[in-house]
């Protein structure tokens, strides 16, 4: 909807929402309608020329304003805002029923009567069309580390962490500043100004192996932006390099799980794509891992060290099992 | 929208929810302000016509009848009971759940329809503060293609039909679908409904969609059945995890952080000259298991079972004979 076309129901809106907040103050009034205190007044002078047939002075709405706040003395039969259209319904309710089913995120009884109440007043737009499901994965070890890091949230406290990094697959501890936990594609992660980093680092609650509330305050320092995860976890940083890989159709699902660009459709399923990646060791265990399924087409030292890491894996497995 | 047309809006819903005799195009000419500057009959019907369409689409319930058998020509009114949203009272912990549902879409087609809902719940007196710190952020996002024409087509009732790519056995093909309902589980969106060439419910990635969404047929054709439980098509394939077994592998000292922190330690053991340890842990899928330990090369070995130990082998194998 473009500006003006959100005009109207705010308009439709205004009346009843100040009858319910009799001297309300104007900026507080603005700020719930997502709107500057000047446009407001702008509305509140629109309200003021509309009313019941006749439009005398006792059937135009009266609206009493001074210098801060606002209050609506004659409604002229606008008492309640429009119902809920069925798009708004759904958007609502099935946003709620989302959270309901997610660990971590609010009292799903709360939750629960809310949807209820809501269902109730919208009558007749029921949602439907549109289902949604966090489908958060959290073992019990990762829903005890979630309550500490949440706890350390509410008391605004630093953490000491043991964190297992997938990349460099290495296991290190430290003291971060938690600014938010967050969950992305079915997985809760902290967001946390890391000190030893001195930057702002997600990390998967699943990969906390230890987690302890620390008596110093939280302190992110006050340039600690949140991460911008609309694009998506992984994002192409300056100096990355990248590969050049054919996957192999049951192999295909990397191109979905990891981002990748230049992607080319092959013959036979196949899939030609380009991937970056900042850690060598990473890549080469993701590619030893899917055996045959990958082919490295570029770098040429990436494609030679992969074959002789696998080659000298199977000459020791080799060497083990003729031995036992 | 300009000021005399929001004014005139404002005006028309308040006539026409204070009368209960259906009124004529003619009458409102004669009642509404703003009507009456029509420079013509023509022109007067285009703007109201417009006008009716434009409350319309705010989910206003514009009524259509005749008074009496002597009309004729259609009135109009809307009904109060119709109209208004219901009363509703949310407690403070219900209204921080409607907070943060509102917050959970990133999504240009439901974002703005939360914020409608939301407006009207304020209006209806329920007090929700946006500003309040949030404990789990989760965001929802439609940024697919394909998510608007396929909204659109399952809130019209319209079928579809799209390019498809299936990854395995790989194939490209076009699919004709009765669209039930869009599905978002862990991140991703899927499309549910009946499928006209299968004669079959079908669930489909809106990432595999290639191309554009085409419209088939009249909209209002499509029914979805009453009992129809759109998340168990794209989340029920996620059952109890499997029975788990256990594993023995030889580390080298030093390496394989990624798997020591899964696992007892319950040995140590030189192997080719390199120190390491013997660790025990529960492999629940095999098959990814498989790729995970042959990830980490020659720095690990597996000792029992042998079926994990020999399907690790095939898939080193298959990289250090690679023909890149």
């Amino acid at each position: 909807m473009t500006a003006a076309q959100e005009r109207l129901p705010r308009l439709l809106a205004l009346v009843p929402y100040l009858i319910a907040r009799p001297g309300i103050l104007i900026d507080e009034a603005a700020a719930d309608f997502g709107v500057s205190a000047k446009q407001l007044r702008k509305d509140l002078e629109l309200l003021w020329m509309c009313g019941l047939p006749g439009y005398g002075p006792g059937d135009l709405i009266d609206i009493s304003f001074d210098e801060e706040t606002v209050t609506v003395t004659f409604d002229a039969g606008m008492r309640r805002p429009l119902r809920l259209t069925g798009a708004e319904a759904t958007a609502l309710l099935v946003a709620l029923r989302a959270l309901v089913d997610t660990p971590g995120v609010g009292n799903a009884d709360a939750i629960r009567r809310a949807v209820a109440k809501i269902e109730a007043a919208a009558g007749q737009a029921q949602p439907a069309g549109v289902a949604v499901g966090l489908g958060v994965r959290e073992a019990g070890r990762t829903a005890e580390v979630r309550e500490v890091v949440q706890a350390a949230l509410r008391a605004g406290r630093a953490l000491r962490i043991t964190y297992y990094t997938a990349s460099k697959d290495e296991v290190s501890a430290r003291t971060v500043d938690p600014m938010r936990v967050l969950i992305v594609d079915g997985r809760g992660y902290l967001e946390a100004w890391c000190r030893r980093a001195e930057a702002v680092r997600l990390f998967r609650l699943d990969r906390v192996d230890e987690v302890e509330v620390l008596d110093e305050p939280a302190a992110p320092p006050p340039y600690a932006e949140p991460t911008d995860t609309s694009a998506g976890l992984f994002q192409a940083e300056p100096g990355q390099r990248s590969a050049r890989l054919v996957l192999e159709p049951d192999a295909r699902w990397v191109s979905e799980y990891y981002p990748v660009e230049d992607v080319e459709e092959l013959d036979g399923g196949r899939l030609r794509v380009r991937m970056r990646y900042s850690d060598t060791s990473w890549v080469v265990r993701l590619l030893l891992g899917l055996g045959g399924d990958v082919r490295v087409e570029e770098p040429v030292e990436l494609a030679v060290a992969l074959r002789e890491q696998a080659a000298a894996a199977v000459a020791r497995l080799d060497r083990h099992l003729a031995v036992t | 929208m300009s000021v005399a047309r929001a004014e005139r809006l404002v005006n028309l819903v308040l006539c026409l929810l204070s009368t209960r005799q259906y009124l004529s195009a003619e009458r409102i000419r004669g009642i509404v302000p703003g009507y009456a500057d029509a420079p013509s009959d023509d022109a007067f019907f285009r703007t109201f016509e417009r006008d009716k369409t434009e409350l319309r689409e705010l989910g206003i319930p514009l009524e259509v009848g005749r008074n009496s058998v002597f009309d004729t020509v259609d009135g109009y009114r809307i009904a109060r009971r119709d109209y208004e949203l219901g009363e509703i009272d949310l407690e403070p912990d219900e209204a921080a759940a409607v907070a943060l549902a509102v917050r959970l879409w990133d999504s240009p087609e439901l974002t703005g329809a939360a914020h409608g809902a939301l407006l009207k719940l304020r209006a209806a007196g329920v007090d929700v503060d946006q500003g309040a710190p949030t404990v789990v952020e989760s965001k929802v996002r439609t940024s697919e293609p394909a998510f608007a024409p396929l909204l659109a087509a399952v809130q019209a009732g319209q079928a579809v039909s799209f390019g498809y790519r299936r990854p395995s056995p790989a194939e490209l093909r076009e699919r004709v679908l009765e669209p039930w309902g869009v599905v978002s589980w862990r991140g991703r969106w899927y499309v549910v409904g009946h499928d006209r060439d299968r004669n079959a419910p079908r669930c489909f990635r809106l990432s595999r969609v290639v191309g554009e969404v085409r419209k088939v047929g009249r909209p209002g054709v499509v029914r979805r059945p009453d009992d129809v439980n759109l998340m168990a098509f794209v989340a029920n394939t996620n059952s109890e995890p499997p029975q788990s077994a256990p594993a023995l592998l030889w580390v080298a000292t030093g390496r394989g952080a990624g798997l020591r922190r899964r696992a007892r330690v319950v040995g140590e053991r030189e192997v080719d000259g390199v120190p390491g340890e013997l660790i025990e842990l529960d492999l629940h899928y095999p098959d990814t298991a498989a790729g995970w330990i042959a990830g980490y090369g020659a720095d690990v070995l597996v000792l029992e079972p042998d079926v994990l130990a020999k399907s690790v082998r095939e898939r080193l194998i298959a990289v250090a004979e690679g023909t890149s």
